[in-house]
């Protein structure tokens, strides 16, 4: 007890509360954001198509938010008979806890981060593979027909686009000479990294809607196919992580791109995390707005797609913006 | 591509579009004044009751959800002495409207029929009359018909002619 004291007499307790502050504030920020998204993806959806979407429950439908996790909550969280319990009740905290664990690194303004990794951008590779696990394991342990199947193409379409994400983003980490995502956004002051990385962009977005499984390519889930795909026998919350994951995950591919090609928090007049905080709702917007648009791929769209499209291109990104640099460097 | 970011690019355009909704409690649409809604007993544009319970509205209706019982004033008019529509049975496929040969029962453009209560749908005698003549303005089924009533023998009905002596010979 008393070394517990001397410890705790040895850090300054002001750093420490904080640190935790800051922890805990990103941890209910995204949570919260990600509840938040189901609401206002309904109602963007809505407005693109015409309709008005949930108004009803609270002023603007706000309310609505909080209905569904009621709802969610009180349901029968069931667990079928047929399926592998551990496994099938791990799966869910998988995504949610691999999608928050990313958003550690992210560098909301200077110094405001809760984890300042020289290699941020690779533990947020890292983590977006485990969420593959998530899905292929909840997939695989439902053992059902369409949820295996789900998981399947989860597991394929997962894989093979974690390859050219990593790829797309070593023109900006080649540029800047770092994998800090602080260092990248400091790396933006006089031109952000979308228009001299603008091939790595556009596939960083697409390889974000495939790991986010947003719709153009939803087809681990594929309800016009396969009933709900992977989560096809979850219910209550474990489903509702599913979901949450799902929208948590979207924050972050967007939070992502805005510090990666978007200048993070530079901008002037306005506050930096405005800055980055109104960056990350428009790029979350546009996802929106991607759902609402586009129908989903075929299987054999998808896979020729990411190999046959977007992996060369991101390779010549990767060779062309090298050879820039070299050339610059002589 | 192309055509992705053109669909992309038309869709976000319908942000600034109409919207279709119509927010149904607040909003209503206008019915049409033929919609098959409520079902209403109607009144001759002297105010008596149209109804001459003749029964047809209850063999006509596909779901047996009307029950009558019909009896006689002291004039000689056939009158229900109780009507009933069970609402939460009814179709409103207005086969009642079609059947009925005195205009009596017809249908209204009102389809707000919710409760809470089952035994609360079933309409009486009641809650069904109303007191003018519906969507019929100047049909009186006891002027026109040879059927005779206190006030009003046989041969007096508009357009009727006397009653013919059928035991004559002569035409």
């Amino acid at each position: 007890m008393d070394a517990l004291n001397a410890l705790l007499r040895e850090v300054n307790s002001a750093e420490v509360l904080r640190e935790v502050a800051l922890v805990l504030g990103v941890l209910i920020g995204a949570l919260s954001l990600g509840g938040g998204l189901t609401f206002v993806e309904r109602r963007l959806l809505a407005l693109w198509q015409d309709r008005y979407g949930p108004n009803r429950v609270g002023p603007f439908g706000l309310l609505q938010v909080v209905a569904d996790t009621i709802k969610l909550f009180t349901k029968e969280d069931w667990t079928p008979p047929f399926a592998d319990r551990f496994v099938f009740v791990v799966a869910p905290a998988i995504v949610i806890a691999a999608t928050l664990m990313s958003f550690a690194v992210i560098p909301l303004a200077p110094g405001l981060v809760v984890a300042d990794l020289n290699v941020g951008l690779l533990f947020f590779l890292g983590m977006s593979s485990l969420s593959v696990y998530s899905v292929a394991l909840g997939g695989w342990s439902a053992n059902s027909k369409y949820a295996l199947l789900g998981g399947l193409r989860a597991a394929g379409q997962m894989v093979s686009y974690e390859v050219f994400m990593g790829l797309s983003l070593m023109g900006v980490v080649a540029t800047t000479g770092s994998f800090s995502l602080g260092d990248i956004v400091e790396a933006q002051r006089r031109v952000w990294f979308c228009i001299p990385q603008c091939i790595g962009l556009v596939t960083f977005l697409i390889a974000g809607l495939a790991e986010t499984r947003r719709i153009p390519f939803d087809l681990p889930e594929a309800e016009g196919e396969l009933v709900a795909g992977f989560h096809t026998e979850y219910s209550g919350m474990k489903f509702g992580m599913f979901f949450l994951g799902e929208y948590v995950g979207v924050a972050l591919v967007s939070a992502l791109t805005v510090v990666l090609f978007f200048g993070g928090w530079l901008g002037p007049v306005l506050p930096p995390i405005v800055w980055f905080l109104g960056k990350t709702a428009l790029l979350i917007a546009l996802f929106i707005l991607v759902r609402g648009a586009l129908p989903r791929l075929r299987y054999d769209q998808l896979m020729r797609l990411g190999w046959k499209v977007l992996l060369p291109l991101s390779l010549a990104n990767v060779v062309v913006t090298g050879a820039v640099i070299l050339a610059l460097r002589r | 591509m192309l055509s992705a970011l053109r669909t992309l690019w038309s869709v976000f355009w319908h942000a600034f579009a109409r919207r279709f909704t119509v927010q149904y409690p607040e909003q209503k649409r206008p019915l049409p004044p033929r919609f098959r809604g409520r079902i209403v007993l109607t009144r001759d544009p002297d105010g008596e009751e149209r109804c001459v319970a003749c029964y047809l509205c209850a063999a006509a209706c596909p779901v047996d959800c009307i029950a009558l019982q019909a009896t006689e004033d002291e004039h000689g008019r056939r009158y229900p002495e109780f009507f009933r529509i069970n609402f939460s049975r009814c179709i409103f496929c207005g086969f009642c409207e079609e059947a009925c040969p005195t205009c009596a029962i017809q249908l209204t453009p009102d389809c707000e029929l919710a409760d809470y209560r089952r035994s609360s749908l079933v309409y009486e005698k009641a809650d069904l009359l109303i007191g003018g003549p519906g969507k019929v303005h100047d049909y009186n089924f006891y002027r026109v018909a040879g059927v005779a009533i206190a006030e009003k023998d046989k041969g007096e009905a508009e357009n009727e002619l006397p009653p013919a002596n059928v035991r004559r010979l002569m035409p």
